[in-house]
């Protein structure tokens, strides 16, 4: 009746997964009562989780990437603390619970931190810089939201109902096949990635036609928004990448399932298949979650050097190229495989080119601040904080793109320091510019600097005191992912890693006493004109928040700084002779229901429950003949409604010119 | 149909070949499995003792003249002819029900024999890449029958036809997926 699922699921083996289990529990069960109190189920439901608003299903995304980055955390100071002390011991944490922790340490920022992070920041921006109303595609931007939202539900499951993979983030075969692995564990890995993965799929598909139909009249390809241009580029890569995931996983899934012989070591089977499948997917991922981050900064170093981007072209056609290289290149994850000396120089080269547009990136940014007006906005410091870092990590890709080098450092800690020291400047401190940068847009009050800049300051202190260690500790020979080890030189360097670990946790801190203290004072920090930070893309001439239709008159477009012309113009904030009537996506509950049906397939098939698993399939299949069906799926604003929201903006727009001028 | 609706048929046409690349994507990789696990057959049996040219080639047949029927379900629906629509639609339907018939017996009749996809590598990859074949022609079968009942029910409204004209993209698309695996499973193999 239920598959393999019983009571020893639950986690009584170890303390430390017991009390996992309990905060998550106990959290779930902590919001769910608040909101019940505050009775705002209804107000949840109705304004948020059925909605088609793409800033809406933005702020969603962005703060499930939070709760998820939080989790993804504390796995890395359990890492470093069991790390710091393992030294001829045990330290406090069994293998096999240290081993699930690196697994989703890896799953959790990838999949469920940086992916709805960007996918948010896209959503909420991407169709304001274009002008446009919305998506293409809002019933199919909720689904993405809740097939992602299902994966992260599965995550957090497998705290409390059986444990997780013990495989590492990339599952590697043999060992994450059914003869070495078991339990539920990589099935929880494979279905969570797989339900989130064809979200993403989805997402890609949507931003694409968005961005190539749903430009504003007068945008040309070359008047696009840098940010704009990472998003489709970056797109394209989502569609391209993400169907290899699907398949390697799937094989994986059928071998373990149904004892079928892709991966496995007798029988016909090639795991290095599922290596380099993996990695077709794995290394343009990297780009999916950077791409976006160097159009970010592009957008957040031109606005707060008060300057024209310098060299858009040229930083268009680089993010071009990186896209297009990105799939020539994923051979280096395992030049030791033992490919032939002319393959590994191959992949080796052209990984080597990539940091030829990236190193163009740089001095783009650069010469943009070169002679500029600068103002050290927290989203400045964490885009100078990354120029400086990134380059330093990109070096070390340098030096492990040399297949001989490799061959070295392979599996070491030192690549474990490579990858953070892309990820976390090149995407996370990305990412946070922009919370801190288009906050004010989303919610209509802008972000505490002083804690901005704390949070900044231990996130890249304690950075470079957790991750250069393990540089070092590379090259001394230790391995990645130990349990314990017997060599005490490489203690002080271990412990230093977790003293940087902490840094970071203060940093997170300053991160929520940032979001606390500007909610407190949000009347203060009003920004009622829309346009905060003197912004020169277009969706900085919309209201703060913006109203339902973003625009109430389709802007047109004159170059490539949309805004910023129509400002010099004085042509920003005329106000139209007439308003019309605007259609929107009416709300539907459909993609809730088929996240969560997508969530208990997951979960049915984890633990084999058949009859359930094909129950939740066929209720995604009539929910999609329903909504197929549905004729009225638009509502339409009247002119006049329009008109009474743009006219109150219009007030409060001259009650703070006035405020200016009499200042 | 109105600039409106133009537009969004236009915009929905546009996602769906976005859709159909990224499932092309997904047919590739599990070719090119194929093609590194075809002889990796671990003293099971390979493709010469086990496909049957005439089966493949009969299946073929059904799926080729399908596209063809479907082609006039489309050519009626620019009529605007509704009777004649649900009638290809429904030979289209007839046919596609065959061609997951026969390979179900030819799927059925191999693992009979042993030749599950759980003998050899060479078999997962084989009954991967057809099984998924077929299993997007059943998801394309479940298609035809929703979009029959919207033409009975709804009639050849704009979304209807919009509908109609993407799901002949699909069936168009299994055609070609099939042609692939005709000439790279079934030729080399059963000859």
């Amino acid at each position: 009746m239920l598959g393999r699922l019983t009571l020893d699921a639950l986690p009584f083996y170890s303390w430390v997964a017991m009390g996992g289990a309990l905060v998550t529990v106990l959290g779930g069960l902590a919001i769910a009562l608040v909101i019940t109190m505050m009775g705002k189920w209804r107000y949840i439901w109705s304004e948020w989780l059925t909605s088609l608003d793409h800033k809406r299903i933005g702020i969603m995304y962005v703060m499930l990437a939070l709760v998820m980055l939080l989790r993804g955390f504390i796995d890395a100071l359990m890492m470093r603390a069991q790390q710091a002390v393992a030294l001829n011991s045990d330290g406090y944490l069994p293998p096999d619970h240290f081993d699930q922790i690196f697994s989703s340490h890896g799953t959790i920022m990838i999949f469920f931190m940086a992916m709805p992070f960007l996918t948010g920041l896209i959503n909420i921006i991407m169709p304001q810089q274009i002008g446009s109303r919305d998506v293409a595609f809002p019933f199919l931007n909720s689904v993405s939201l809740w097939l992602t939202a299902a994966g992260a539900g599965l995550m957090l499951v497998s705290l409390v109902i059986g444990k997780f993979s013990t495989a590492g983030w990339t599952g590697y075969p043999p060992y994450s096949g059914a003869a070495y692995s078991p339990g539920v564990g990589v099935d929880y890995w494979i279905w969570s990635i797989q339900v989130s993965g064809i979200g993403t799929t989805l997402s890609g598909i949507n931003f694409i036609v968005t961005i190539l139909k749903r430009r504003a009249p007068g945008m040309t390809f070359m008047r696009m928004p840098m940010f704009t241009w990472t998003v489709l580029c970056s797109s394209v890569l989502m569609i391209f990448a993400f169907p290899a995931l699907t398949v390697v996983v799937s094989m994986l899934a059928l071998d373990r399932i149904f004892g079928m012989h892709f991966f496995t070591n007798a029988d016909g089977g090639n795991m290095m298949n599922y290596v380099n499948l993996i990695w077709i997917w794995g290394h343009p991922e990297v780009y999916i979650l950077i791409l976006p981050a160097f159009g970010i900064f592009s957008e957040v170093v031109a606005t707060f050097s008060a300057k024209r981007l310098f060299g858009y072209p040229s930083l268009v056609y680089a993010t071009a190229v990186i896209a297009l290289l990105s799939f020539t290149v994923w051979l280096h994850h395992f030049f030791t495989m033992g490919a032939s000396a002319n393959v590994n120089a191959f992949f080796g080269v052209a990984t080597m080119v990539i940091a030829v547009p990236t190193g163009v990136k740089v001095f783009d940014w650069l010469m943009t601040m070169y002679r500029g007006r600068i103002t050290f906005h927290p989203s400045m410091k964490w885009t100078l904080g990354f120029m400086v870092t990134f380059v330093i990590g990109g070096m070390t890709g340098v030096l492990l793109a040399l297949p001989p080098a490799d061959y070295l450092m392979h599996n070491s800690t030192f690549l474990v320091a490579h990858f953070h020291n892309m990820l976390i400047p090149g995407a996370l401190f990305g990412y946070f510019a922009a919370y801190m940068y288009w906050f004010p847009k989303a919610f209509g009050f802008t972000l505490d600097a002083r804690w901005g800049t704390r949070a900044f300051w231990f996130w890249v202190v304690g950075f470079y005191i957790a991750f250069m260690p393990l540089y070092a500790l590379g090259f001394m020979g230790m391995s990645r992912r130990m349990e314990h080890y017997n060599i005490a030189e490489w203690q002080p360097f271990l412990v230093t890693a977790a003293v940087g670990a902490v840094l970071v946790l203060i940093g997170i801190v300053c991160l929520g006493m940032q979001l606390y203290v500007s909610i407190r004072d949000r009347d203060a920090n009003r920004d009622t004109t829309g346009d905060p930070w003197n912004g020169r893309t277009l969706e900085w001439l919309a209201a703060s928040p913006p109203p339902p239709y973003n625009f109430a008159v389709v802007p047109e477009v004159r170059s490539l700084d949309a805004f910023h012309e129509m400002k010099q113009r004085g042509e920003a904030y005329r106000r139209p002779e007439r308003y019309e009537d605007i259609e929107m996506p009416k709300n539907s509950g459909i993609g809730v229901v088929i996240g969560v049906a997508a969530g208990v397939f997951g979960f049915a098939m984890v633990w084999q429950i058949g009859w359930a698993a094909i129950g939740a399939g066929l209720v995604i299949l009539a929910a999609l003949v329903v909504r197929s069906s549905q004729e009225e799926t638009e509502t339409v604003m009247p002119a006049a409604e329009v008109k009474r929201i743009e006219d109150a903006r219009f007030a409060a727009l001259s009650a703070s010119r006035r405020e200016e001028v009499a200042a | 149909m109105n600039a409106t609706m133009t537009g969004v048929h236009e915009e929905r046409a546009f996602g769906f070949w976005l859709y159909l690349m990224s499932d092309a994507i997904i047919f590739a990789l599990l070719f090119a499995t194929y093609l590194v696990m075809r002889n990796n057959l671990a003293g099971g049996p390979g493709g010469g003792e086990l496909f049957d040219l005439s089966n493949a080639f009969v299946e073929t047949m059904l799926l080729l003249v399908s596209s063809l029927t479907f082609g006039f379900a489309a050519l009626s629906a620019d009529a605007r002819r509704r009777g004649a629509v649900l009638m290809w639609l429904g030979v289209t339907f007839v046919l596609g029900v065959a061609f997951v018939m026969l390979e179900l017996r030819e799927f059925a009749g191999m693992i009979a024999e042993g030749a599950g996809p759980d003998r050899s590598g060479f078999l997962s990859a084989f009954f991967t890449l057809v099984g998924t074949h077929g299993l997007h022609v059943s998801g394309g079968l479940t298609f035809i029958a929703v979009m029959m009942g919207q033409i009975v029910f709804k009639g050849l409204t704009p979304p209807v036809t919009s509908r109609l004209f993407r799901l002949g993209l699909f069936w168009h698309f299994l055609d070609i997926v099939w042609i692939g695996i005709f000439s790279v499973v079934y030729l080399p193999g059963g000859l």
